[in-house]
Order: C-alpha cells, then structure tokens, then sequence
C-alpha cells in the first residue's frame, strides 16, 4: 500500500506523534510556534488529500493494523468527516499562523513548548474523533482533545482562566461520562462498537428500554460537549479567558465536532431502530435549539465584553446547526453541515478581529475601546465584515447557511413559518449586537492621549497578523461566492444519512 | 420481580453511585468535593462496564490450554475498554486536582462562593 491511502490515520498520527517530541524542545524564542505550526500545515495538507480521495471516491474507509472490520478498529472518513477535518486542521493552523505574537504577550515564553504540545495533542484529539469509525475511539480521542484544551484555557492570563477551566473540566467530563455510559449500554444490547456494525445489529433488539436509556445518555452527554442551551454555561468563560489562540482554534471547531457525533449517532444508529426517536429529536432539541438562538442572541445585545459576546453568539448558533438537523429532512441536513463550515469560518475571523485589538489595547471591554475604528482602521473593517458574514447579508458565507436553513425550514408548512420568524429574529439581534460594536468603535472619539483612558500603544497589529486575518475575512467571502466544497460534501453526506431512516 | 431485582443487584449499585457522584458535582461548592464527586461518578460508568462482561458461572478469561466449547468465561473486552477509561480518569482527577492547587494559590481559597465573592471585589 502507498503513503496515499494511509492519509486517514496520518491525520491522528502526526500530530500525536510530534507533540511529545514538541514538548522535548527548550520554549525559548520560535521554535516550538514554528514546529507546532508545520505539524498543523501538514495535517491540514493531509485532510485536503483524504478530501479529494473523498470527492472523488466517497467515503474511505481504513482497518487500523489490517485487522477486519469490526474484530479490528476501523476508520471511516465519510463527507462529512472530510469536512470535519478541514475546518479542525484549518482552524489549527490558522490560529497558529495568527497567534505568536498574542500568545507571546499573554502567557509568555516559559511553558510554550508545553503549551503547543497540549495545542498538538488537541488537534490531534479532535480530528481523531472526526476519522475513526469506533464508538470506544471517539470516547477516547474526546478526552485526549478535552484535557488538552483544558491545560491550554488554564494558561490563560487572566486568574479567572483557572475557574473557567475548573468548570470546563467538570462539564467536560460529565458529558464524557454520560457519552462512555451510553455506549455502554448500546454495545450490551449490541456487542460491537464499531459504529456501522452497530447500526446493523441494533435491528434485532429494536424498541428494547437499554436503546432508549443509550440515545437519552448519548444525548446529554454530546449536548454538554457542544454547549447547547441551557448546557452552555461552561463555554462563554472558557472562550474569554483562554489565550486568544486557543480561543479561535476552539470556536471555530471544537463544539461542533461534539454536534458532529451527535449526528452520527443520531441518523445513522438511532433513528432506524429506535420508534419514536424521530418524535423525541423534534420534540426536544427543536425547542432547545430555537431558546438557544434567542437566548444566545439576547444576552450577547447585553454583554460588553467582546470575547463573552462571540461566545454567547456561538451558543446561538449552534441552535442553528441544531435547529436545522432537528427537522430531520436531507435540505435540513445540508443547512446543518454547510453551517458547521461557514460558522467556523465566521467565528474564527470574528475571534482573530478581537484578538487583533486586544493585543494592542489590552482589552476585550467594548467601553474600553471608544473610537477604535480610528485607531486601528484595519481590524475594525474586518470584524465589521465578519459581523456581516454572521448577520447572513448576501456574498458572505453566512448568508450562504442561511440561505439553505430557511429553505429547509420553509418545507415544515405553518411550524416552518414560526421557525423563520425566529431566525430572522435572532439574525436581527445579531445586527444589534455587531451594530453595538461598530458604534463604540466609530460614532465615539478616541480617549485624549493624556486622558484617565488606557494609556496604550495604538496602532494597527503586525504584518502577519493582519495577513492571516484578512485571508480568514476573505475566506468569508470567497465561500459566499463559490460554495462547491461545502456544498458539493454536505450534499454527498446527506442522502446517506437519511439512508439509514429508511 | 423480586428475585430479578436482585438478580440486578449490581445495576441498582451502579445507578445508586451514579447519583451520588452527580450529586456532589453539581450541588457542593468545595472543588475537591467536587472532583471526588466526579471521581465517584465516574466509577458507577466503570462498575456498568464490568458488570455487563460478567456471565454466571463464567470464570475469568485467562485459559492456560485453549478454551474448550462450552466454557463459561467472562468477556474480556469491557474490562480492556474500563482499563482505558480508568487511566483517562486518572489523568482528569490529577489535571482537575493540579487546577483546584493553582485556584488556592491565586485565590486563598476553594470554596466557590468565596472565590466568587474575591472576583466580585476584583
């Protein structure tokens, strides 16, 4: 066999193997930013390559050791893990391109080749649960992704990051908990844990009460991981006082790779041999996820601090992913999985605007930050323009998502009106809440320089810095034009898992 | 149905330490209360895990000569899973423990209300 189709464990190896070696390495000057940056380049290089063999092939499949599938562990890249891994590797790598600087000023040179290794061991974590076919894996690879995450928000700057990542790790690991239960139960009922195998024989013990306990366990569980409302409390905090890195690494996938498990489970496992669970997942999230967009909407209007902001914006939507895949019809599978790439897209260009000016000013406070536009006239333009591309205003990606959940919505008849009514309403309170941004940052005058205001060096970030944010802003663009990958994967994935209803 | 409540005696443990665990997570506002809630939570997943393998009757899967047909023996497959899911533990309990020092160094305390009062005042 060639390297070629070897890509699908290359993905989880290389980074795994890299990060102890990684944190080997003295934290002095670059190198550890640079080795842990080429490591995320080739995985990124590499989760290209298994896309094209997926394009190209459909879902590839990988027995890990040559053992057959399902004595052995087995590896399934379907289209919608292809597009799992580009927006993990590419967020990996874009916030490692965009952070050296910011990371330098908040956490400092001492632990940072620790740091990147704990970066490594996350990316390596989260694609792995993207790749494998294993219900045990996924369990693993979760935990190895969340305890890496938690030692990187722990290195926050702030004091606070220590208490934000305490009740990150607790949440954490009650979803995990509540996730290793429920396959618990499946593989009693199942005695396989391999995921396909699992949807096969779950036939002959259909409608038994151990099912019905897994789907509730699994549900829960994956639910605290993806901070769906009223699960959320956990992620505002850990987003703000994370490093600014971690943040947008962690936005713009983290959360998502949990609601991508959910998917999984849910169409492919659950839906066929469990009656009612279509009634249960209408009946439940339906709801939740539309209090998630309002909710997630509201309190943003009233959060003045930027970072806590995007992160209740994000709670609002995930209720969009949620709330499209809720309607369990092919368009809406399309919206969720077209919204699962544009909001990373959105949110990491978002995070990376913010982190930009608080690498100069010091703060992510918006009172702190009157008449920034003036100052830093760059930044500000670019997380004007994400802002749109999250408001949905055509030629962004977000409109994109929009686009495709409204019509997915408009299939539901009367149901499907008040579903619009409530994504228009919460896409108008992100108007408000972007608008609130632009009006500190341009209708108010900059402090006097010998006022009482923050005595800070303001003026526009560094070179590569504006670089790599501008690539993101243009990214939001450029898929609001040409939406064929995207599009092209979610509408590969879709029919198949619809299939497994039938 | 009482013989096969207790045939479930280990089941009605599991759920029982579930419970416990979860409560002292979410209800106590000592951090080291709560990672020992959490560790007690996590034990009722593994004591699931090693209940689900065991067969009446059955002896542990450890065979000097191969094991013949009709041999009871439990399956050894859950125990490897739990053995993975204790180190994970582990591993959470140290980190969780390690940031629970690192409170008590910045703030003086772990108690949550207290902590949350230090901010309040920051």
């Amino acid at each position: 066999m060639s390297l070629v189709h070897h890509l699908p464990i290359l993905v989880v190896l290389v980074p795994m193997f890299v990060a102890p070696l990684l944190a080997a390495v003295p934290s002095r000057g670059h190198l550890p930013w640079l080795i842990a940056s080429l490591t995320s380049l080739m995985t990124f290089a590499l989760a290209i390559g298994l896309t094209g063999q997926v394009l190209a092939h459909g879902t590839v499949t990988y027995e890990l050791g040559g053992w057959p599938v399902p004595f052995g562990i087995g590896l399934a890249v379907s289209p919608l893990s292809a597009l799992m891994l580009l927006v993990i590797t590419g967020a990996s790598l874009m916030a490692l391109l965009w952070g050296p600087a910011s990371m330098t000023s908040e956490v400092g040179h001492q632990h940072q080749s620790l740091l990147y290794a704990s970066w490594l061991l996350a990316l390596c974590g989260l694609s792995g649960i993207a790749v494998t076919g294993d219900a045990f894996n996924i369990f693993v690879f979760m935990e190895i992704s969340s305890l890496a995450s938690y030692v990187m928000v722990a290195a926050g700057p702030k004091r606070q990051a220590l208490t934000a990542t305490f009740k990150y790790l607790i949440t954490g690991t009650v979803g995990a908990t509540f996730y290793l239960i429920g396959v618990g139960y499946l593989y009693m009922m199942t005695g396989t844990l391999n995921v396909a195998d699992m949807a096969v024989r779950l036939a002959d013990v259909s409608s038994t009460m151990p099912v019905l306990i897994a789907s509730g366990f699994i549900l829960v569980g994956l639910a605290l991981k993806a901070a769906l409302f009223p699960m959320h409390a956990w992620m505002p905090n850990a987003y703000r006082f994370a490093p600014t890195p971690v943040a947008i690494f962690f936005a713009a996938c983290s959360t998502k790779v949990a609601l991508f498990v959910l998917i999984r489970f849910d169409f492919l496992i659950l839906m066929p041999h469990l009656p009612g669970h279509a009634d249960m997942l209408i009946g439940l999230l339906m709801p939740l996820s539309v209090a998630a967009m309002l909710v997630g909407s509201t309190v943003a209007i009233f959060e003045r601090d930027l970072k806590r902001m995007l992160g209740y914006s994000s709670v609002a939507q995930i209720g969009y992913i949620v709330l499209a895949f809720s309607l369990l019809s092919t368009a809406g599978l399309t919206a969720a999985i077209v919204h699962i790439f544009n909001h990373g897209l959105i949110k990491g260009a978002l995070f990376m605007a913010v982190g930009t000016l608080v690498l100069r000013t010091g703060t992510s406070r918006l009172d702190d930050l009157p008449g920034i536009g003036k100052t830093m006239p760059l930044t500000t333009l670019a997380f004007c323009l994400a802002g749109v591309s999250l408001i949905g205003v055509p030629l962004t990606a977000g409109f994109i998502s929009k686009w495709y959940l409204i019509s997915a919505v408009l299939e539901h008849g009367s149901l499907g009106l008040v579903l619009l009514g409530a994504i228009l309403l919460s896409s108008l309170m992100a108007v408000v809440y972007i608008w609130k941004v632009v009006e500190v940052a341009y209708f108010r005058d900059p402090p006097a320089e010998s006022g009482g205001g923050t005595p800070l060096g303001r003026r526009e970030a560094p070179l590569g810095m504006m670089i790599v944010l501008w690539i993101v802003v243009g990214a939001n663009f450029w898929f609001g034009l040409d939406t064929r990958l995207p599009l092209g994967l979610a509408n590969m994935e879709a029919p198949l898992l619809m299939g497994g209803q039938r | 149905m009482s013989i096969n409540s207790l045939g479930l005696y280990n089941y009605w443990i599991y759920g029982f330490v579930l419970v416990i665990g979860l409560y002292a997570v979410l209800v106590k506002g000592n951090y080291v209360k709560r990672m020992i809630g959490l560790s007690i939570f996590q034990g009722a997943a593994f004591l699931l895990y090693i209940t689900m393998d065991k067969i009446e009757g059955g002896t542990g899967p450890i065979f000097v000569t191969p094991p013949q047909p009709g041999d009871l023996f439990a399956n050894p497959l859950p125990q490897v899973l739990i053995l993975t899911a204790i180190v994970v533990g582990i591993a959470v309990t140290a980190l969780g423990l390690a940031i629970t020092i690192r409170i008590k160094e910045e703030y003086g305390t772990i108690e949550e209300s207290e902590i949350r009062e230090v901010d309040r005042q920051a």
